[in-house]
This record gives C-alpha cells, structure tokens and sequence, in this order.
C-alpha cells in the first residue's frame, strides 16, 4: 500500500471528482471533496517525511519501468510543493463550505466540487510526475477546471475573465507542449531525469535553445509573470472567494515549481544561466512586476484585486529569487512559495468572510468592520503585515533571505528594491486596515461577525504564518534542502 | 533542382523539413487569428488553429523515412529487416488532441454563457459594458 | 531568582498588566491601580537586574525566546546600557501613570481603557529595545513599538490625528525598513552573526572599510526614532496625542529607544575602536550638529508649547547621536547620561505643559502671561526642567554636557563644543521665556488668572516628583556614571 502513496495522492482525488457528479448532493459533494483533500495532505506529509529522511522516491506508473513508462519521482522539491497544494486545498475545502453555498448556486454545488477536486489532482500531478509530458496532460487538467470554477464567480465579469484566461492559458500550455515536442525530437526521451542526462551532449544544438524559448514563455503565461499577467487581475477578483484563495495560493506556485523543474532539473542551472542567460530575462522583469504591480496596487479600490495585484507582485519576488541563480535565491523563492501560499490564502479567506457578510469587498464597504468583524479583520491584519514582511511573519523570513541572496551577490540595488516594495506593500495594506479601523460604520447596515465555519480555516491560515514565523526551522530547512537539489549541489 | 541547390543551397534545406514550415504557417495564422480578432468564437477558432499546429509537428516528427506501422511478428518479436516509424509521438498527440477538444468545449460553453449574460461575443463590446458597470 | 527569569518577567509584567486593566476597564480607580501596580513590579525587577548587573560581569547569559530563521534568535541579555534605559523608562512609567490619572481625568478623555492598555505595551516594547540581545531582537520591538504607539498617537480619532499618525507611521516604518532592515542584513552578510559583542562584531570582517561609513549611515538615518534631519517629522507630527504620552513616549521611551539602539549599535556592533579607525562617523557628528542647532533654531519660532518641546527634543537627541558618533569613551559616557538627563528634565516639561493645558486651557506661549502667579510650583518645575534641557547647574543635564563637550575635544573636533554652547543658549532662550512669561508677564484682561489653580494633584505630585529628581541627578549622577563607565569598559 504504502508503495503506491506517490500516485494514489494524484489519482483519489480525480476519482472522487466523477463520484461528486453522480452524488448531485452538494453536502455530499462537499464531504467528498474534503476526503479528497484531505487524504491528498495526509499523504504529502507522509511523502515528504519519507523524502527528507531517505532521499528521493521513485513509483513506476503500471509498473512500466522507466523511461519508457511515467515515473513519478518525488525529491524535496515537489514533496514541498505537494504539501503547500494539498494543506492550502484542505484549509480552503473547509472555508468551502459555507462560502460557496453562498456564493455559488445550489444545483452546481456539486460540480462545484468536482472542478474543485479536478483541479487538486492536476495541481498535485504535476508536482509528482517525474515525465514532462505528464506535465502538460496535468496542466491543462488542472487549467480547464480552473476556468470552470472561475466562471462560476456571481459577477458576469467573471465569465469574461474565465474566457481569457482560457485563451492565455491555452496559448501557455500550447507553448509548453511545443518545448516538450522539440525536446523529444533532439533526445528521444520524455522521462525528466533522462532528459537531464542527455542533454548537456546536446546542448549546442539549436533546437533545444527553441524549446527552451518556447518553454520559458509558456511558464511565464502560466505563472503570471509581468507582462503576461493580464489575465490574472480578472480573474482572481471576479471568482468565488474559495476558488480565489485556492488559486492564488496553489495555481501560480505550481507554475513557478514548472519552471524550475523545467529550468533546473533538466536543462540545468549552468545551461540556464551560462548559455541562455536566464538571470539577464528573469531580473528585469521580476524588478518590473515587484514595482508596477505594486504601485498598482495600492491604487485598487476593489480589496480582492488588490491582493491580486499584490499576488503578480509577490510572484515577481519569487522570480527574483530565482535569478540570483545561487542557493540563498532559491531557498528564498522556494520559501517564499511556502510563505506566499501562507499568506495569500489566509487574506483571501479573511476576504471570503466578508464578502459572506456584507456581499462586497470594496475598500469603502469594509468601513469600519474593525468593530464589527473583529475575527475577521484580525486574521486580515496579521495576513496583511504578513504581507508587508513584519518580523515573526513568514513574510519577514522569505524578504530576509531574499536580501541576503542580493546582498550574497552584491547587487544591493535589488536589496532596496525589496525593501522600497515592502514600505508599498505596507500602504496598499495600511489602507484597507485603516478603512476597517479608522472610518464609522455606516449606520444603517446590520452587520455579525463571520460564522465560525468560515473562521477557523481563515485562523488556521493565520496561525501557521505566525508559527512558520517564529519558527522557520523546519520550512528554512526544507527549503534549502529544495534549493540544493536544484543547484545540482545535493542529489 | 541542382542549379537552383547550388545557387541557393538553403532551398534544399526548405525543401527537406517543408513539414516543419507548413507547422510554423499554421501556427503563425492561427496566432495571428488569436490575437487580432476580437469576436470569441473567432478566437477559439484561432486557437485551434494553432494547436493544430503542434498536432501536425508531433505527428510528422515521429515519422522515419521507409518507416512503416510498428507491429510485431506473431510471437511478439520485431520482424527482421523492416524499418518502424516512431509511435510514442502519435500516441502523445493523442492525448494533446482530447485536451484540444476539450478546451474547444469549455471556451465555446463560456462564449455561450456570455452571449447570455452580455448579448454578445464581441470582446470590444464586452469591455465597453464592464467599463459601464465600473463608473 | 535568576537573571534570565527577571528578564522574561520585565517583559511580560506589562503585558499582563494590561489583562488585569481590561478586566477593571469599568472601575476606572481599580484600572488605574492596576496600571500603577505593574509600573511598581516592572521597575522594582528593573532595579533587580540592575543590581546583578552592577556586581556581576556586564553581558551575562542570553535568554533565548525563539528562533524564526535558523541562526537569528529572538533573545534578551542584560548589559549596562539596557539596564540604563530600562530603569528610566520603567520608573518614569510610574510617574506618568499617577499625571496621566489627573490629566486624563481632567481632559475628559475618551477610551481611557485603551490608553492604558496600549500605554503597557509600549513600556513592553520599550523594555524589549532596552534587553534585545541582538539586532534582531532589537529590530522587532523597535517595530513593535511603532505598532503600539500608534493607537495612542491617533487616540483622538479626529481627521487630523489620524493625518499625524499616518505620518509617524510612515516615516517610522519606511526609514526602519528600507535602511535599518538593509543595514541588518548586510551586517548580517559580512559578520556572520547579529549578537551584541563588546568590542563589535565587524571588525576584521571588511575587506574594503570603504562602506562603513554607508553602513552606519544606514544605521543612523534607518533609526527613525533617533529623530536625525530629515527623518524628524514624525516627532512633532505625534504631538496630537495627549500629553501623558507626548511625555513618557516622545521624551522618553520611544525617542529614547532610538538613541539607545544607535549608541548600542555603535558600541557593540561596530565597536568604538573601528569606529575612530574608519573614520565612519565624521560626517555624521556634522549631521547631529546640524540637526541640533536647525531643530532649536525651529523651536525658537514656534508659539504652540508642545510644537516646540518637539523641536527642542529633535535637538537633544541628536547630542546623543553625537555622543555615539564621538566615538570616544566621553561621548558614550556622556550619550548614555544625556539618556537619562533629557529623560527627566523633558518629561518634567512636558508635564508643565499638560497641566497648564488642563487647567488653564493653554497651548500657546503667548498666552502664558501672569500664569505663573496661579500655578506657581508648576513654573517653578518648568524652570528646573529648562535647566536640566539647557545643561546648567543645579540640574544633571549639566553633567551630560560636560561629557560630551569632554569628547568633543578629544575627537579634535572643537567646533562641536561651539554648537553644543550656542544650542544651550539657544535652548534657554527658547524654554526660559515661558516662566518669564508666567511669573513676569502682564495678565491679559479676558481670563484673570486668579480663576486659575494648579492642576490635580497627582499630576502635581509627579511633576515635583521629575523636577526634583532633575536636581538629584545633579547631585547625585553616581549610579548612571558607574554604569555608563561600564559600558565603555572603564
């Protein structure tokens, strides 16, 4: 039994999905999909415990041997990715309930959920295969559910929104094929770990520098990086508040994880840096998003897209991180993955909260709900300095290794540009604090605070981003660990 | 032919991969269609298009001069002498092509529930309205 | 008890405190007792760790609370310095408790639970600063502490506190994050390690000691507490707060904690020694003294008392900034006083100026005339506490001048003792009008004073209670001097 976590992990949740089709019962539904994500984190955590104690597992599908068959191979990498996607997946399955019977009509509940566990089992398959065009089939699986749930928002913006994502992200996912398809004609291989054997023999072949081009557009698509975020902004604001905590905690983490499985694993950091000068396009444009996306942010009025903004910002970090191409980078990306996931999902319910009270989360609606939700406007504070990176946040943890990284590589420009960005961070925050605390209420409006069933899976959010703050031990060493693996530095 | 491979030896270089052009033709117009049209429906199809595109590159990728279908002997062996085309591109494919559909069938059920909620597919049109709702 | 024990109580005494206060919140007396009763333990530990600290070795072991990045921990030591501004910060704490139940009472204050509450935990905060055993820990109640006091700055809920408070907040927290946090992470990247050590922990990690005078620069301005130009702002901006906290906050705790972290910085992070060697800190005096003589030249010209009690602790601060800067046994000496003499001859101002407010409803120097009469022991610690500011005997402030003037000469840099006279003549003009206005002026004909009386007795009895200890502190300077000398390793 055990043998067979690494796929069963994948493969319950896109079971139960057609189960919650057939049942129409949206309790039922829900319970499944709880099942469902539950189990998927039990097993993540078995998984990265085994990883971290005995090093890399490896699970033939079918039990064809690899690299003719799929094989699903899990380091510490996508161990950690698996058990961000499947905690935040049970965190928000619980927020799920109450928020989505209020915000999603009661005959698609329960296709609701089956969108829902889809798009768990694509996001948690492409962490676990070790076969890229595996990749692709979990991308799209995980993308097409993704515009379902997002289409389901209230607004009919939302639908507009769904509609081009689907087209960006089909464009992305197209790309990421083609990479793929050119990578088999060069080597003759899909399985990840042949790949990174046999491509430094041919790595001055042109084909491969197209497939890596082809390849880094259709991360770029799936991740959001500036430019190619357009279709995040809409999206995230104009969805139901448990697709939009989910989404923005998993979707673009498992994305960035492509990329540096795509980047690191199989090409490899010395190709990537040294040929194709990864770091000189990765730089630029993560500096671009920390700054514009920022500022943009600060001048939303609509809260939720200003923590989407906030999210292509915060991508832009990981990004950053990415391209210091050393350890501390990418243990501060990899952290931040973590973090990111913490924070955004911990906002983003506490969004959930209120827009189950008072139906809007417009700054001006939010007036004064300081008083009058103060659970939920505390886990909106404590999410929010989270954000900012206060010290005994995680937030502070991933910004300190992210300056030290800079600081390792002696450009302190990107230093005070992290540091510039928080102090925005801190004011497009601030306005939203100071709305809930500063302003009266308007009179006329009955207003609770939000149910108990959707706070403690907010709280619980916020719990772990004070936990992992005070004591980053564990999520520091594993993301090193992570970072090692990809820097060729450990097996 | 062998004037013009002399003059110009770049042609026979065209002329052996024409595959790979009909694949970037393909795909540039259907790029191009995804782009510049604003009507849904003509996106989608442009879309198409270009995934289309990819279908055509893995599918002749896999296919080998003198190759014919990979079937064994009867006793499961490969027969002797006979050149195989590459099947695992074709079976890829495959799989790509469901997902194509696939992602036909949930951007043309949206278009639908557009057409619905906003009375038309005409994505100018669309943004003017949300602009509305905005001020 | 143990010294670790005494330090973790130091902090958690105000915090729990404040419980017992929101538990009481509608029997204002027994609230109020309950505040006054933590002051009491708070300082009475205090004075525990200051009397290990005296007779064992300075430093001692290090509580740790936590570790939230591997090698970072959050943790409290006790060193002389700390113990410096933690006895001054804790017993002033007592002090404007007893003022802050006449004047809060007698303001008719609103949210006075609040107050309170927020009140301990900025003493909580400040006590953190004081016993941080090392940057970080230092860094986190430095921002705490902003946190804290910002509810006590926007206390009135009128548009314009909350304008000030989103200025104090902003430059607190964008000079604390953008150059402080940098300056922390490139200690951090050189040194290897953010533990306070006598002696420094940079010296020998530099191979080009050409960014050290950056780095400290980053350390000064990044302290937006410190109150350097142009990061002043926020101090006269928090002046809209009541004066309870304008007081204790703003003379004393959280200015205080700026300075005390840049001298603590310069002394156990750079290390005076690579200080002088580096020549790191010149311009920076410069800087100090600019600040010093452009902030009593801003004072001279503000009417409203408060506005220019900010000004005039813009100015001394930075004598405390200069004394780090010095970087000399007699400029930490005399930093490390100054701590404590700004300390009570300030809050004794400030105090003067709250019970004016509330008993004669006056905020400008120019209304002041013939006050005096009415309120006359009031006056009379105005002009101890002006003595104490400008630095003449018989107030202590004379002794912190004198340290500094001291090591001024000694870093051959003359023209400093030339501001430091010209600001104290500067600080008397300033300060000294205001009881010659009150016991000299012509009364105006509107309001006789003679309507006018002192103000409640509990604020009366903790403005005698500063204004003698200014004196006191003349005359016995002793405890401070031993262990200022301490930290300077004499």
């Amino acid at each position: 039994m055990t043998q067979h976590l690494p796929v069963l992990q994948v493969v319950i949740p896109l079971v139960l999905a057609p189960l919650c089709v057939l049942v129409r019962h949206p309790r039922a539904a829900w319970a499944l999909a709880a099942l469902g994500s539950l189990c998927a984190f039990g097993i993540a955590l078995d998984i990265v415990s085994t990883v971290l104690a005995s090093g890399p597992l490896s699970y033939d599908v079918g039990d064809w041997a690899p690299p003719w068959g799929i094989e699903y191979r899990i380091d510490a990498v996508n161990a950690w990715i698996l058990v961000i996607v499947s905690l935040v997946s049970t965190a928000v399955v619980f927020f799920a309930r109450a928020s989505v019977e209020r915000e999603v009509e009661a005959s698609r509940v329960a296709l609701f959920y089956a969108a829902y566990l889809l798009c768990l089992s694509g996001l948690l398959g492409i962490a676990a295969t070790g076969d890229v065009f595996n990749v692709f089939v979990f991308l799209e699986i995980s993308s097409l559910s993704a515009y379902a749930l997002i289409a389901l928002g209230q607004d009919r913006r939302a639908l507009a929104a769904a509609f081009r994502y689907l087209i960006m992200g089909s464009v992305g996912a197209t790309f990421i094929v083609i990479g793929i398809g050119l990578m088999y004609a060069t080597t003759g291989t899909l399985n990840m770990a042949d790949l990174a054997d046999r491509l430094p023999g041919v790595w001055h072949v042109r084909t491969i520098k197209v497939a890596y081009g082809f390849l880094a557009v259709g991360c770029f698509l799936k991740l959001a990086l500036f430019p190619l975020h357009l279709w995040l902004p809409n999206a995230y604001t104009f969805a139901p508040s448990a697709v939009t905590a989910f989404m923005a905690a998993t979707a673009t983490k498992v994305a960035v994880y492509m990329l540096l499985r795509f980047f690191f694993t199989i090409f490899g950091a010395a190709f990537s840096f040294d040929v194709m000068n990864l770091d000189m396009v990765l730089m630029p444009l993560a500096v671009a998003a920390i700054f514009s996306m920022s500022f943009v942010a600060i001048l939303q009025t609509n809260v939720k897209r200003l923590l989407a903004y906030s999210s292509v910002a915060q991508i832009g970090y990981m990004i950053l991180g990415i391209s210091f191409a050393s350890v501390t980078g990418l243990t501060a990306a990899v952290l931040h993955l973590f973090n990111h996931a913490l924070m955004k999902g911990a906002l983003f319910m506490a969004l959930g909260c209120v827009a189950y009270r008072i139906g809007s989360v417009h700054i001006d609606a939010m007036a004064g709900l300081g008083k009058r939700m103060p659970a939920t406007m505390a886990a909106f504070v404590v999410g929010g300095l989270s954000l900012v990176g206060v010290p005994l946040t995680v937030g502070f943890v991933s910004k300190w290794y992210l300056i030290l990284a800079a600081l390792e590589r002696g450009w302190w420009p990107l230093a005070v540009i992290v540091l510039i960005t928080s102090v925005m961070a801190l004011a497009y925050v601030w306005r939203v604090i100071e709305a809930a605390y500063f302003r009266e209420f308007p009179g006329d409006r009955e207003t609770r605070e939000a149910p108990a069933a959707l706070l403690v899976p907010t709280w619980a959010l916020v719990v772990l981003n004070v936990y992992f703050g005070i004591d980053a031990t564990r999520t520091v060493g594993v993301a090193e660990r992570a970072a090692e693996i990809l820097m060729g530095a450990a097996p | 032919m062998s004037w013009a491979q002399s003059a110009f030896p770049w042609i026979g270089h065209v002329v052996a991969n024409y595959n790979y052009w009909i694949v970037i033709v393909l795909m540039m117009t259907g790029f191009y269609v995804l782009i510049s049209r604003g009507n849904l429906i003509k996106k989608l199809v442009g879309l198409n298009v270009f995934q289309t595109s990819v279908f055509l590159m893995y599918i002749t990728m896999g296919k080998i001069t003198g190759g014919t279908a990979p079937i064994l002997g009867s006793h499961g062996e490969p027969v002797p002498g006979v050149l195989y085309s590459n099947p695992l591109p074709h079976v890829l494919i495959l799989t790509a092509i469901v997902v194509g559909v696939a992602t036909t069938s949930v951007g043309l059920a949206l278009a639908v529930r557009i057409k619905e909620a906003y009375g038309t597919v005409e994505e100018d049109e669309i943004n003017a309205l949300d602009a509305e709702a905005d001020s | 008890m143990t010294p670790a024990a005494m330090l973790v109580l130091a902090l958690l005494v105000p915090v729990v405190g404040t419980v017992f206060v929101l538990l009481l919140r509608s029997r204002p007396n027994a609230r109020e007792a309950a505040s006054l009763v933590s002051a009491t333990l708070l300082f009475l530990i205090v004075c525990g760790i200051y009397r290990t600290v005296s007779s064992g070795a300075p430093g001692g072991e290090a509580v740790v609370l936590a570790e939230p990045i591997p090698g970072i921990t959050l943790s409290l030591a006790a060193e002389p310095l700390g113990v410096v501004f933690a006895l001054v910060a804790s017993f002033l704490w007592i002090v404007t408790t007893l003022y802050a139940i006449g004047y809060m009472r007698g303001h008719g204050e609103r949210n006075q639970t609040r107050f309170y509450v927020f009140f301990a935990y900025a003493i909580a905060s400040a006590i953190g600063v004081a016993f941080a055993g090392n940057l970080f820990t230092l860094f986190v109640f430095y921002e705490v502490l902003s946190l804290t006091t910002f509810p006590l700055v926007a206390h009135a809920g009128s548009e314009a506190a909350k304008r000030a408070g989103r200025i104090y907040l902003g430059v607190l927290f964008s000079t604390s994050i953008v150059f402080q946090l940098l300056a922390i992470a490139w200690t951090y990247s050189v040194a290897g390690t953010l533990d306070f050590r006598p002696g420094g922990i940079l010296e020998g990690r530099w191979t080009n000691t050409a960014a050290v005078p950056l780095l400290l620069a980053l350390f000064v301005f990044g302290i937006g507490k410190a109150a350097v130009m142009p990061f002043h702002r926020w101090l006269p901006a928090a002046m809209v707060a009541p004066t309870p906290v304008s007081a204790l906050l703003h003379a004393v705790a959280v200015v205080k904690a700026g300075v005390f972290a840049v001298l603590k910085i310069t002394v156990y992070v750079f290390g005076l020694d690579f200080v002088r060697a580096t020549n790191a800190s010149v311009w920076l005096m410069w800087a100090a003294a600019a600040t010093i003589l452009l902030a009593s030249f801003v004072a001279l010209r503000k009417d409203n008392l408060k506005a220019r009690l900010a000004y005039s602790t813009v100015g001394q601060l930075s004598y405390i900034v200069l004394g780090a800067m010095l970087a000399n046994s007699w400029g930490i000496v005399g930093g490390g006083m100054h701590i404590v003499m700004h300390a009570f001859g300030k809050i004794t101002l400030f105090f003067c100026a709250g019970a004016i407010m509330v008993a004669a409803h006056k905020t400008k120097v120019s209304q002041l005339n013939g006050l005096g009469r009415a309120m006359p022991v009031t006056f009379f610690a105005f002009v101890l506490g002006a003595l104490c500011i400008a630095g003449l005997p018989p107030a202590g402030g004379s002794w912190s001048k004198w340290f500094l003037g001291l090591g001024a000469l000694e870093a051959d840099q003359a023209g400093l003792l030339v501001v430091l006279m010209l600001s104290s003549l500067m600080s008397l003009a300033y300060l000294m009008e205001v009881p010659l206005k009150g016991f000299f002026g012509a009364a105006s004909t509107a309001q006789p004073p003679t309507q006018v009386r002192e103000a409640p007795v509990c604020s009366l009895v903790a403005i005698v209670a500063t204004a003698v200890a200014c004196v006191a502190l003349f005359v016995y300077p002793e405890p401070v001097y031993r262990l200022m000398a301490a930290v300077v390793g004499q």
